[in-house]
């Protein structure tokens, strides 16, 4: 008899061997898509969106790259995933974890050919994952203590990570902006403080960090263009007409001589809400909603600056830096804290205006200005830069510290082939794959390099078969050199989360052995 | 199809439009619903034990699920064959009861239905076969109870509790750290247990997930975490000693439930109206102020101009937590909760020793804990985990742990695992055959076969010579007469399941028995199909 259909229609199941191969598949091809670009030698690619306007992005980061593919692959999505938390926790190689996890994949592959159980292979992932961690925390240098180290060590780490985007031109510059901008957060991994405007024109090195804060709008018509020791009320209310917001309430009237008088026991109102608000004392005001014409008058009377429409980000950022707070009631002038600046003034960057509060009380925000030729160069140049920002805030938070240019991998990969000779029984094996798996990222980064990567890794062993060698692969002359003088470092965190939450993907696809698929939701053809 | 003619050759119509339908009758409708099972059981088969694999689920709408519990395989599978619903129910309400064991239980059924198959191609009747099934259950179930061993835990030591829920656990991609899981369940279940009673709340245990960080970092925290942040970013970030308001009205103007009109028709009534509303606003967080609340938990939103007056007024709040979640804050910290502003009292709120916010990762990821509950029985469980799917499936493996820990408490019998069960069992089943006259007796003893092929399954998984190493052990057993001798799943050099110490509860295992034995009862008992046909 005919075996029992049990799933539904549309459904496909796979199983066994070919469901294992399906996922093997699925992740090796995520892997060679997103490999070319590793390394600071690797190639961007161009992306272009199905939406409306068929709106291009250039990339070079992993995770935007993964995040706009569609892909049907189960296995694929576990990577696509994990890059994608990657980038939410350290905010940094998540193009590396990719490829590990698709390399470590590889590497089962062909011992799941040679009649490896998974199950095995996996104890011996875990066995070399947890050796290569403790390889990599012997190593790692802490300049916690030293302040003017561990600076050089932000420095170092921000150029590595910045190398392989399109600010490397002039990564020196941009890497002093981020640590700048780091180091000012004092610690706090809050990057919301830190706001980058970006404004087309000029070149990339024409950027700035400033240690104001620069809100992009306008000052209102015929108000001060230029304010010192101001005191700024922050405010979210609404400055239009105010509703009344009891549920139900209309104006019903009979006559014009009443709608008039409705007109103006309005105004009135504004006009004494406008007052309450001048009591306080201030001389700028910042309203994220709306601010109707006839207040924007008072306020210009009263010779105070009002903005309006302030994002809701630029609120809580424009509160933060001034110390003032969020205000929407006026009632009782004494006890609203106000913020404070020194300069208010209007600024022209590029041919747009913008509003630079400098001298501000807190000094924790700040914003960079990106400059650049296009679109897509200063949405690249702001993905980069949020990569270098990210890495930094953790490590400032942790702050292990690593060599780079496939220095760790060299260490780990010995370390754990180490660990293979001294394991009996198949799972050594598996601990050499992984090991084979981690040396991999050299040769990817060599070959993207257009460099001779088995001669080059080949040097590279050699090196680190000597005790404390900083050997890495220097991708501009082409050779091993050593990576301590060549100040090309990593966050140890950074390393860490590539290995661990590559190893983890990489089980878990692992131990799948079947691929049930449920019939697609049928959609309702709208046309 | 079967039709019925009267005398003059004209056909009966008994099925409406009986053209469309196909309709199996007899041996092969039973047939066919067996192999239905069965196939569903091999689905599962594969997932059994500590080497168990996982399996990738693609929802309808693309969405992965990797997981290796049954009744989660079996939910997500999206199964269209009328039988194998059967078998998805079986596993679901194995899941509800238990908790645990929701693949051995398809497994085993799948197994008593081919050996069912056997005895009916042999012209055995159904009825008869289920007769014996019945018996043979019966006797397994004593058996069961028979072996089982009570062992003694409390507060202090939880040891043998954390044994028990390692050995769920080690079956779950979340193996890595078990111990750790495993004591994280144990606490947790132990901080909500009525040990008078010997009842757990399990809905006292609230499990929460973060992407990010390593399994490792998974905590317990005594207290409730809810994934909300300060309505108004200036709020204080941490509270200690909070007497916590729980309020389900809005902090915005009444909305009365009938339709009303209020017309503006005068400039005093515009401005009565605007005091009104101001005075309203002023009213309500007074309201929250007098009561002496430090901080205010709502289900509903914020006006702007309530948040202010919040802020303003030094008291922080949260706005649009969930109603689940409000009834946790409630129970853990003693509170009431209000619905409307009127009805605050002092004696209302709870209470709470530390509230505080804490952001994740470099996304502004934010959560807000209440910890030092003024009753601490409430607990959440909160997992880190490299990509959601780790850590949905975490979450599953935690319940697995949190329900095995539950059953403990309730009812202190073990057995021991590695299919130490299932072997003495049939070997019970085996030896209490003969004893029946009668047809049963097959049955009985295909019961007993059916018994078998749970350990054989786990020495499949786990890469052993599947037959070489049942027949081992369950020589082993009748020579030695111990009961603990089971399949060495780990490789520790040892199959005597007691020094491995791999328990599982007594309840779960009978359980598994009666389920799988009634399901198969009433598949056997089917002899007619009547679906309609596709067309």
């Amino acid at each position: 008899m005919a075996i029992e259909k049990i799933l539904k229609d549309d459904a496909t199941e796979e199983k066994g061997e070919r469901a294992r191969m399906a996922s093997f598949v699925g992740a090796i091809a995520i892997t060679d898509l997103i490999k070319t670009t590793l390394g600071p030698k690797g190639m961007d690619k161009i992306l272009q969106s199905t939406g409306r306007g068929h709106g291009i992005t250039v990339t070079n980061d992993g995770a935007t790259i993964l995040k706009s593919l569609h892909i049907d692959n189960p296995a694929a999505k576990v990577l696509i995933d994990i890059s994608k938390v990657q980038d939410d926790e350290v905010g940094d190689g998540t193009t590396s974890v990719v490829v590990l996890a698709g390399e470590l994949l590889r590497e089962a592959e062909k011992l799941v050919a040679a009649k490896i159980h998974p199950m095995t292979i996996i104890s011996g992932y875990r066995m070399a994952a947890e050796c290569a961690r403790s390889a990599l925390l012997q190593r790692v240098v802490d300049n916690k203590e030293n302040a003017e180290k561990f600076k050089s060590d932000l420095m170092k780490i921000a150029m590595t990570t910045l190398s392989s985007k399109i600010l490397s031109q002039d990564k020196e510059h941009f890497a002093q902006l981020a640590v700048d901008a780091v180091m000012r957060l004092k610690g706090s991994t809050n990057l919301e403080a830190i706001q980058i405007i970006k404004k087309p024109g000029g070149s990339l090195k024409d950027s700035f960090l400033d240690e104001g804060f620069i809100l992009d709008k306008k000052i209102g018509l015929g108000q001060p263009k230029r304010i010192e020791n101001a005191k700024i009320l922050v405010a979210n209310t609404a400055m239009d007409t105010d509703k009344v917001k009891i549920y139900g309430a209309r104006v019903r009237v009979d006559s014009m001589s009443k709608v008039a008088e409705i007109e103006g026991a309005e105004k009135e109102k504004m006009r004494e809400k406008v007052q309450k608000i001048i009591a306080h004392g201030i001389n700028c005001f910042v309203n994220r909603q709306l601010i109707y014409n006839f207040p924007e008058e008072l306020f210009a009377d009263a010779g105070i600056l009002a903005i309006e429409h302030a994002d809701f980000d630029g609120i809580e950022r424009l509160a933060l830096v001034t110390g003032g707070e969020i205000a929407s009631t006026f009632d009782n002038p004494e006890s609203v804290k106000l913020g404070h600046c020194k300069v208010i003034e209007e600024i022209m960057i590029g041919e747009d205006k913008l509003i630079h509060f400098s001298g501000v009380e807190m000094g924790q925000a700040c914003t960079i200005v990106l400059r650049g030729a296009s679109h897509h160069v200063l949405d690249e140049a702001e993905r980069s830069l949020h990569d270098a920002l990210c890495v930094l805030s953790q490590t400032v938070n942790d702050t292990r510290v690593l060599l780079g240019g496939g220095w760790p991998e060299m260490i780990m990969a010995k370390e754990v082939d180490e660990l293979a000779r001294k394991t009996p029984g198949k799972k050594s094996h598996a601990i050499e794959a992984f090991s084979r798996a981690l040396v991999a990222i050299p040769t990817i980064i060599a070959d993207n390099a257009g460099l001779d990567s088995a001669d080059l890794v080949a040097q590279l062993r050699a090196a680190h078969h000597k005790e404390g060698c900083n050997a890495g692969i220097d991708v501009i002359s082409g050779s091993v050199g050593d990576m301590a003088e060549l100040g090309i470092s990593e966050s140890f965190k950074v390393k860490q989360a590539v290995l661990l939450s590559a190893t983890e993907a990489a089980e878990m696809i692992l131990r799948v052995d079947e691929i049930i698929t449920c019939a697609p939701r049928q959609r309702e053809d709208r046309m | 199809m079967a039709l019925a003619f009267d005398e003059y050759g004209r056909p009966f119509i008994i099925l409406k439009e009986q053209d469309q339908k196909t309709r199996l009758r007899g041996i092969d409708a039973q047939k066919a619903n067996i192999s239905a099972g069965k196939a569903v059981a091999r689905i599962l088969r594969t997932s059994l034990g500590p080497k168990g694999m996982d399996k990738i689920l693609q929802s309808p709408d693309g969405d992965v699920t990797i997981t290796n519990d049954g009744a989660t395989i079996l939910e997500q599978m999206d199964v269209d064959n009328q039988i194998a619903k059967l078998m998805v129910e079986l596993s679901r309400s194995q899941d509800y009861e238990i908790g645990d064991g929701t693949t051995g239980v398809v497994v085993m059924a799948g197994a008593l239905l081919e050996q069912a198959e056997r005895l009916l191609e042999r012209g055995i009747h159904p009825i008869r076969i289920a007769e014996g099934y019945e018996m043979a259950s019966r006797i397994a179930v004593e058996h069961l109870e028979h072996i089982s061993q009570k062992f003694d835990f409390g507060t202090t030591n939880i040891e043998p509790l954390v044994q028990t829920c390692m050995t769920t656990l080690s079956s779950k991609i979340v193996n890595r750290c078990k111990r750790h899981l495993a004591e994280i369940s144990v606490k947790a279940v132990l901080s909500v247990a009525d040990l008078e009673r010997k009842d757990v709340n399990l809905d006292m245990i609230k499990v929460e997930g973060k992407v990010g960080g390593k399994l490792e970092d998974t905590e317990l925290i005594y207290g409730i975490t809810v994934d909300k942040d300060m309505s108004h970013p200036q709020m204080p970030k941490q509270i200690e000693d909070a007497k916590i308001a729980i309020l389900t009205c809005p902090f915005e103007p009444p909305k009365p439930k009938t339709k009303h009109k209020v017309d503006i028709d005068t400039v005093e009534k515009f401005q009565t109206l605007r005091l009104q509303e101001q005075k309203y606003f002023d009213d309500m967080v007074q309201k929250c102020k007098d009561v002496g609340a430090t901080l205010v938990i709502c289900q509903w939103g914020f006006d702007d101009e309530a948040n202010h007056l919040l802020m303003h007024r030094n008291l922080p709040a949260v706005r649009w937590v969930g109603g689940v979640e409000l009834e946790l804050i409630a129970i853990a910290t003693g509170g009431r909760i209000v619905p409307r502003f009127q009805e605050l009292t002092p004696e209302k709120l709870g209470r709470a020793g530390l509230v505080r916010e804490k952001s994740f990762g470099t996304t502004k990821d934010k959560m807000l804990y209440i910890e030092h509950c003024a009753n601490s029985r409430a607990v959440t469980i909160f997992i880190r985990g490299g990509n959601k799917m780790m850590i949905e499936e975490t979450k599953r493996s935690i319940h697995d742990a949190l329900c095995v820990a539950r059953n403990l408490i309730r009812n202190n019998s073990i057995v021991y695992g590695g299919g130490s069960a299932e072997i003495s069992c049939s070997i019970a089943v085996e030896a209490g055959a003969d004893k029946y006259p009668g047809v049963e007796q097959y049955a009985i003893r295909a019961f007993a076969d059916a018994l078998d092929s749970v350990p054989m399954a786990l020495a499949e998984n786990s890469g052993l010579q599947p037959i070489e190493t049942l027949s081992a052990v369950k020589s082993q057993q009748i020579k030695e007469n111990n009961p603990h001798y089971g399949i060495d799943c780990n490789d520790a050099g040892t199959n005597d399941m007691q020094q491995q110490d791999v328990f599982e509860t007594l309840i779960g295992k009978q359980q598994q028995i009666l389920l799988a034995t009634q399901v198969v009862k009433m598949i056997l008992k089917i002899d007619d199909v009547i679906s309609p046909s596709d067309y």
